[in-house]
């Protein structure tokens, strides 16, 4: 499954609910789901840096994949974490460079995007990039 | 003297009666109250040939007021002005009696003691009396505490937020706008719309007068001596900059101290820190206990002949806290050790009379007071002020400019450099006035049955810690659930329409005092209803179940 396949295979999944409240809900069991960081990645330098909740983010290429794993003290958080990782790990650095990423618009995440919500969701997006980027360069 | 006595059974029948609050039996009671009082008045005079002239017309007058307060009983819709007016002139015969009494006995009028006696106990019973129907009357005239008529006033309250009506607990924040605020602002664009302290138009003439009129308002709501004293800021933050920066100038230098609290607001902890950078002086914090209540004896300890200014919070965003600002003040002036209060959090929920307090520099914003954004006042004293060089130069701060000198404006202007934040000005007088029209006195017991019912809905909730356990607290509850991120709760009860404020609040240090990464608070004001703090619990207790 490619990314945008991922993506809108979740659009499809938020659709479902009708509420804001049902969203969240399963965003919570999502981030139940989260791959965790290894303990020994939970560190300081490893956090990025959001305003109202912490998270972790790791990251390793495998077969010239990359494999994101993470955590959040926030457990919403947590869900929009394992929502990323979900959609853009296990694929290649070009392919995570290059997605757009709309589905976040269009299940309604947009409003966390702003910078007042400070979820730290476009620091998170930018961050996984970011490794992408150097794990490109790195070839 | 059983005359004297059944004055005393009055005052407790009618204390009887103010309790029952029904006011046509109370303004009927009080007319009958007065009418004997007046009877009273009239006795001596029978025992006493000469001075009637004198005395008579005080009588009279009281007993006319008397039958004057048969009115309000018709017209209970309005009876600030039938009622208040007739108790000021109660005061006023009264104090007029008493001179009567002074004359008598000066000028050596052939006096009976025993008149003179009875006179002045008669005297300082209506008086004691006035002053005990003038207080009730205040709170009896703005007693129509009409909720519902209240949130009318304020148009957001009836809009809806992620399809639920909006529960509105972010007032520390910021306070919502009553119509009438919207409507000064409106007004101003629309008719008003000049430049002050500038041109000989009209126009300029009329919005500079309605422009100082407003420094009036915020003079008399503090109780200010001179209007001069009240500087017009940007807001709280920008005040407290303006007086680091322009007092520290003057008056800090290496070694000195500057004293604040654990639990200030960045913005009151920030501009002295970096005074304390720039002139080599010492940053001292006052600790706190577990309650979130200033060790008093240990500020008491830090205060030396090196403190230059104390600066602390009226009341806390976080703990709610009320501090004992007057005994602070105090002791540091026992030293002559200026004071500064920041009062943003103080002024949507209590007075401040900055005469009384005494205190050097009283801080605050608009927008809390329910003002608009963007505007602030500075209360200074005159002494400190005049002192204090210019913070910010420029159009509207000068007398004369050269290329080689500047001689500056006098107070105010010398502190409002470029064109003020008019509207905000006018806004914020309007807003005061409105809040002064329901009373200051009347949110704060309001408000405090708010808190009392949050609290103790909250406590019942499991997993619950409340933050800031003062036993003079306003109605601002911060709270943890254990084992949940308040930034989840946050997000879960904003679904639900409610807006409460979650995160380090902007008092890093305090958080770290605690140990805590975060709180959510919950701050009240008056348009904020018990109904409102119900649907809150509910939905708290709703999102915890989902996040556990």
């Amino acid at each position: 499954m490619n990314i945008e396949q991922t993506e809108q295979e979740i659009i499809e999944e938020f659709e479902i609910f009708n509420d804001w409240m049902g969203k969240y809900e399963y965003l919570i069991d999502m981030g139940k789901s989260l791959p965790m960081i290894d303990e020994k990645y939970k560190t300081d330098d490893k956090i990025i840096k959001g305003c109202q909740s912490r998270v972790w983010m790791h990251s390793e290429l495998k077969d010239g994949k990359i494999i994101y794993t993470a955590d959040s003290d926030a457990i919403i958080t947590k869900g929009m974490v394992a929502l990323m990782i979900r959609v853009l790990s296990n694929h290649a650095p070009d392919e995570i460079i290059n997605a757009k990423l709309d589905f976040v618009e269009k299940i309604g995440l947009t409003q966390h995007l702003s910078p007042t919500r400070s979820n730290g969701l476009v620091s998170m997006i930018k961050q996984m990039k970011l490794d992408a980027l150097v794990y490109r360069s790195q070839h | 003297m059983t005359s004297y006595s059944s004055l005393g059974n009055l005052k407790m029948s009618c204390n009887h009666v103010l309790r029952a609050c029904n006011l046509t039996k109370l303004f009927s009671h009080l007319q009958k109250c007065f009418i004997n009082l007046a009877k009273l008045f009239l006795q001596p005079q029978k025992c006493f040939n000469k001075p009637e002239k004198v005395i008579l017309q005080p009588c009279k007058t009281v007993l006319a007021l008397a039958k004057g307060f048969l009115q309000p009983c018709k017209t209970v819709f309005a009876p600030e002005k039938v009622f208040l007016q007739p108790c000021i002139a109660v005061l006023q015969a009264c104090k007029t009696f008493f001179q009567y009494n002074y004359l008598l006995l000066h000028k050596r009028f052939p006096v009976k003691p025993l008149y003179l006696q009875q006179n002045t106990l008669l005297f300082r019973i209506i008086l004691n009396f006035a002053v005990q129907i003038m207080t009730t009357a205040k709170t009896i005239v703005s007693k129509p505490f009409d909720i519902k008529k209240i949130r009318e006033d304020f148009p957001i309250l009836s809009r809806k937020v992620n399809g639920k009506p909006l529960i509105y607990f972010d007032n520390a924040a910021t306070g919502q706008k009553p119509q009438v605020v919207i409507d000064a602002i409106d007004y101003y664009y629309k008719y008003q719309n000049s430049n002050v302290h500038r041109g000989v138009h009209t126009m300029s003439q009329e919005v500079t007068v309605v422009y100082e009129n407003a420094r009036a308002t915020i003079q008399k709501h503090l109780n200010a001596t001179h209007a001069h004293e009240i500087i017009f800021t940007k807001g709280a933050t920008d005040a407290i900059n303006l007086v680091a920066h322009s007092f520290g100038k003057k008056f800090i230098s290496k070694g000195d101290e500057i004293i604040i609290s654990t639990m200030e607001h960045h913005s009151n902890i920030l501009p002295w820190q970096q005074l304390c950078e720039e002139k080599g002086a010492i940053l001292i914090v006052v600790p706190i206990n577990d309650a979130g209540e200033l060790l008093m004896d240990e500020y008491k300890k830090l205060l030396s002949d090196k403190t230059k200014i104390v600066a602390v919070t009226h009341i806390s965003n976080v703990l709610g806290t009320i501090n004992p600002i007057k005994e602070i003040i105090d002791i540091a002036h026992a030293k002559n050790i200026p004071v500064l209060i920041d009062g943003a959090q103080a002024v949507a929920h209590t007075m401040a009379d900055v005469q009384k307090l005494d205190c050097d520099f009283y801080i605050f914003s608009g927008h809390k007071l329910f003002g608009p954004t963007g505007v602030g006042v500075l209360y200074g004293k005159e002494k400190w002020l005049n002192q204090m060089p210019p913070y910010q130069v420029g159009g509207g701060t000068i007398k004369t400019v050269t290329f080689e000198k500047t001689e500056y404006a006098d107070l105010p202007l010398k502190f409002e450099a470029g064109t003020p934040h008019i509207e905000g000005g006018i806004g914020l007088a309007v807003a005061i006035d409105y809040v002064n029209e329901i009373g200051l006195e009347n949110i704060a017991a309001y408000e405090n049955e708010l808190l009392v019912h949050a609290t103790e809905a909250l406590t019942k909730i499991e997993g619950v810690k409340i933050i800031g356990t003062s036993k003079h607290k306003a109605a601002v509850v911060s709270f943890l659930v254990e084992g949940i991120h308040n930034y989840d709760l946050g997000v879960l009860l904003d679904t639900q329409g409610i807006a409460v404020r979650t995160g380090h609040h902007c008092t890093q240090p305090l958080m770290q005092h605690y140990n805590l990464q975060g709180v959510i608070r919950a701050s009240f004001a008056f348009y904020n209803t018990k109904e409102e703090i119900d649907i809150f619990v509910e939905g708290l207790k709703r999102a915890i179940k989902m996040l556990k």
